[in-house]
């Protein structure tokens, strides 16, 4: 019975969501006070109903409902319980679940916050993420129902992928979503404007936070995910290309341009019909990537189950959101360049070249992730460009993003002048070549390593000349807003994650190696000694552990345990083990037993030697922390000033009549 | 008009994908194409593994269907791949012609010793020449060829018991059907 809740749960849900997203339109057109002021409550309701199926899903997990088709699937008896939990978002119904219940979070909390925005403003607003809501919420009910039954019912369920069993996949989902569904908000915002006909500096100043925040978030959700990729996959690399992480990197990377842009439109007033038309995108490009990961329309090593029947929905669903808003962009977006000029040597410049060459690299993610479908298309076979398409093109277009970061701060907005620049290039040029000089010595000469020491100096050296700048120069007190604090912070994380990149990518090693028990093996430095293997249990898998002990120069570094693991359901999962350091990780997978069955002889084994790697996802929580700590400025709470409130009641006043 | 250009762009993406779900309802997603399906195998002649004074050619095999599966002893997926052969490699219906690609022969025949040997014969491709002509770009793959010397089916990466009952025992059913 409970389970037929749930979807009643859902069903009232979508029709709240659908009164959330028209009536409050209908009042901001009519002037009607009274069903603007219904988006408050149906979305808490919409949210409420959504909470209570989620929690009845979860529920169903935790007391092995396995009459629950999506449950029998996604565990079993002996799954652990924070492992059903995560299971909730194992596979696709769920985690549409889980996106609604993360969009319906945000909705509630920007209608708490938006409590001093204009009425007919927040009224838009919030209408703008009801029909989102709908889309979502219609996708579930009609193609997607996770409470769906299963009759006969099973004894025991299936498993969850074991490639999911893994803590970094319980928390990588719902940040992630955290990210996509948070750009819904500057989304929300921008339509709001197009819709009103105006966009208000003060518009984008509130819109600010939500744009950070949620690129911290899908930061965050990035790194969880790479961390995972590189920890579970045993293929002991980072970041692969794959289409599902283009998805969620496209979002970033334009995510990253608006708010940036933002930040120039905030201030200055200028860029206005650019920052528009990047949070259409931003959002866009997540709802995309749950399109790409949804519909099957390209394949992957993210194994989804892909039906055609969802991809036509989200297809739709894409047009008439995305089409929508950019026809209303095309009609309605400022005419007027609008905001303060700028010269050619100012801030606004060196923002905007950076934003264009964000927005260009998306694009060119985006065409390489879209490649095999185009080569189908244009029927020129299959091609997917991979790697060396992207790791050139990449690289290529961000050299001038980080050759100009440092110079971003320096100048002034409106006017900069170039004379005092001159002094500043010259430190940070001595500091990125001395540094480079001395790294030289200790990657033995190699190129890219040395140009990546350079490459991170050049930031770091800005980044800290700009703060010493602020801290000789400002009033105690005021020289670090958190604004400020935020954008040195990420700009710092950029330092620490190119200089992870580029020394990681050089300087591992990596050997495929047979071992007998008692065999040694040496790589980068370190002994790795092979003790041989034996079957080792856990609450839901039997594994071969291997025993390897890691000594430099004769002391003892550590012992690693690499597994490769059966789960009950057969499903055969490599387990790596990683010695984790701040200078280098070793990296253990076990292969295969030379001798199929004896597990006690010689083993293949994959050994790495990564230095610099964790400075990757180091750099990536940096600017994570720099996202949140610019997104809790004092600056961007919402004051409703005199001025303002009568300027509303004006606006109100003239929609009326209009 | 340069306001309509993002709508214009997405318009195109939008067709792009419609004919992407249009595409994948009509194919097989995990068929790799491969331009030698259906196309009579290049002619080779190889020495034998065990004995490297006899060939084994194309010519010689016809008559037979044989699953051609190309492995090496350096080659880490075809550790994965092995057991699934030792286990099913002589339910499948068809001789298993081991194709030892660029490898050392000693290592090969170690590596054999110590894993067991699922084939009925093995030749080895030290140079590779061959391989090219048959457009290997890797190991393990495996190719279905017919009694005429056809290929009929090509599976690029290690051969699980997935594979072989949702693919091979299928290919292996059609040839069977066509020569009794």
């Amino acid at each position: 019975m409970t389970p037929e809740l749930g979807q009643l749960a859902l069903i009232l849900a979508l029709l709240l969501a659908l009164a959330q997203g028209i009536l409050p339109l209908i009042g901001a057109w009519r002037g009607n006070r009274a069903l603007m002021a219904t988006a408050r409550p149906a979305a808490a309701g919409q949210a409420v109903f959504v909470a209570i199926a989620f929690g009845i899903l979860v529920w169903a997990f935790l007391h092995f409902d396995f009459s629950v088709r999506y449950v029998a699937d996604n565990s079993n008896l002996e799954l652990p319980w924070y492992y059903r939990i995560a299971a909730v978002w194992g596979a696709h119904e769920g985690s549409l679940l889980l996106w609604i219940l993360i969009l319906n979070a945000w909705t509630v909390a920007l209608a708490a916050f938006s409590q001093k925005l204009p009425e007919v403003f927040a009224a838009r607003v919030l209408a703008v993420m009801g029909l989102v809501a709908v889309g979502f919420l219609a996708f579930i009910v009609f193609t997607s129902d996770p409470f769906g039954r299963l009759l006969p019912m099973p004894g025991d369920g299936a498993d969850l992928n074991p490639v999911l069993q893994d803590p970094g996949m319980t928390f990588h989902p719902p940040v992630l979503y955290m990210g996509y569904v948070g750009f819904s908000v500057a989304f929300a915002f921008s339509i709001a404007g197009l819709l009103g006909g105006e966009m208000e500096q003060a518009w984008v100043r509130w819109a600010r936070p939500w744009t950070n925040a949620a690129w911290g978030f899908l930061t965050a959700g990035i790194v969880a995910g790479s961390w995972w990729a590189y920890a579970e996959l045993g293929w002991g690399g980072w970041w692969f290309w794959d289409p599902v992480e283009n998805a969620s990197f496209m979002p970033w990377l334009v995510g990253l341009a608006l708010i940036h842009a933002q930040a120039v439109t905030e201030k200055r007033g200028s860029l206005r019909a650019w920052t528009i038309l990047l949070s259409i995108f931003a959002f866009s490009l997540s709802l995309l990537g749950t399109f790409l990961v949804r519909s099957g329309v390209l394949t992957s090593v993210h194994a989804f189950a892909s039906d055609p029947r969802r991809g036509i929905f989200i297809l739709a669903f894409l047009t008439v959101v995305v089409g929508g808003s950019l026809l209303l962009y095309a009609l309605r977006a400022p005419k007027v360049a609008g905001g303060k000029p700028f010269n050619v040597v100012s801030r606004e410049t060196v923002l905007l070249i950076g934003n264009l060459l964000f927005a260009v690299a998306s694009a060119m993610v985006l065409l390489g992730t879209l490649f095999p479908l185009i080569g189908d298309a244009l029927n020129l076979g299959k091609i997917s460009v991979g790697p060396p398409y992207f790791g050139f093109l990449f690289p290529l277009l961000m050299l001038p993003v980080v050759l100009l970061m440092p110079f971003g701060p320096f100048l002034r907005w409106g006017k900069g002048e170039a004379a005092p620049l001159k002094g500043l290039l010259l430190r940070i040029i001595v500091a990125a070549v001395a540094c480079a000089i001395v790294a030289a010595f200790f990657v033995d000469g190699q190129l890219k390593a040395t140009v990546g020491v350079a490459a991170a100096v050049w930031i770091a050296a800005g980044t800290v000349l700009f703060a010493y700048k602020r801290w000789r120069e400002a009033p105690r007190g005021r020289r670090y807003p958190a604004e400020l604090a935020g954008m040195l912070l990420a700009h710092l994380g950029m330092a620490v994650f190119v200089m992870g990149v580029l020394l990681s990518e050089t300087l591992s090693v990596t050997s495929d190696v047979r071992m007998a028990p008692g065999q040694t093996q040496r790589i980068g430095g370190y002994d790795f000694r092979f003790d041989g293997a034996h079957r080792t249990t856990g609450p839901n898998w039997t594994a071969d552990q291997g025993i390897i002990v890691v000594t430099r120069d004769g002391n003892k570094v550590g012992t690693m345990l690499p597994q490769k693991r059966t789960y009950l359901r057969g499903q055969v999962q490599t387990e790596s083990a990683i010695d984790a350091g701040f200078s280098r990780d070793l990296y253990v997978a076990l292969g295969e037993p030379m001798d199929a069955g004896n597990i006690q002889g010689a083993w293949s084994l994959r050994l790495y030697y990564k230095p610099f790697i964790r400075w990757i996802w180091g750099g990536g929580l940096l600017m994570m922390v720099g996202g949140f700590t610019a997104a809790a400025d004092k600056r961007f709470r919402i004051k409703r000033s005199v001025d303002e409130a009568a300027r509303t009641d004006g606006l109100l006043a003239q929609e009326t009549r209009a | 008009m340069s306001r309509l250009l993002p709508l214009i762009g997405f318009m195109l993406l939008v067709g792009l994908f419609g004919f992407g779900i249009w595409w994948n309802t009509q194919h097989d997603q995990n068929e790799v194409p491969s331009p030698l399906i259906n196309k009579p195998a290049p002619a080779f002649v190889l020495p034998r593994l065990d004995d490297p004074t006899q060939t084994v050619s194309k010519a010689s095999l016809l008559g037979k269907p044989y699953l051609l599966n190309v492995f090496a002893s350096w080659c880490f997926a075809c550790g994965e791949e092995h057991p699934t052969l030792m286990a099913e490699g002589s339910q499948l219906g068809v001789m298993l012609l081991g194709y030892d690609y660029k490898d050392a022969p000693d290592d090969a025949k170690n590596w054999l010793r110590e894993h067991g040997n699922p084939y009925r014969m093995v030749v080895a491709d030290r140079p590779g020449r061959t391989a090219i002509d048959f457009g290997v770009y890797g190991a393990p793959e495996s190719f279905l060829i017919d009694a005429k010397g056809v290929i009929r089916y090509k599976h690029i990466g290690p051969i699980t018991p997935e594979v072989i009952t949702k693919e091979l025992k299928p290919a292996v059913a059609a040839l069977r059907k066509e020569s009794p």
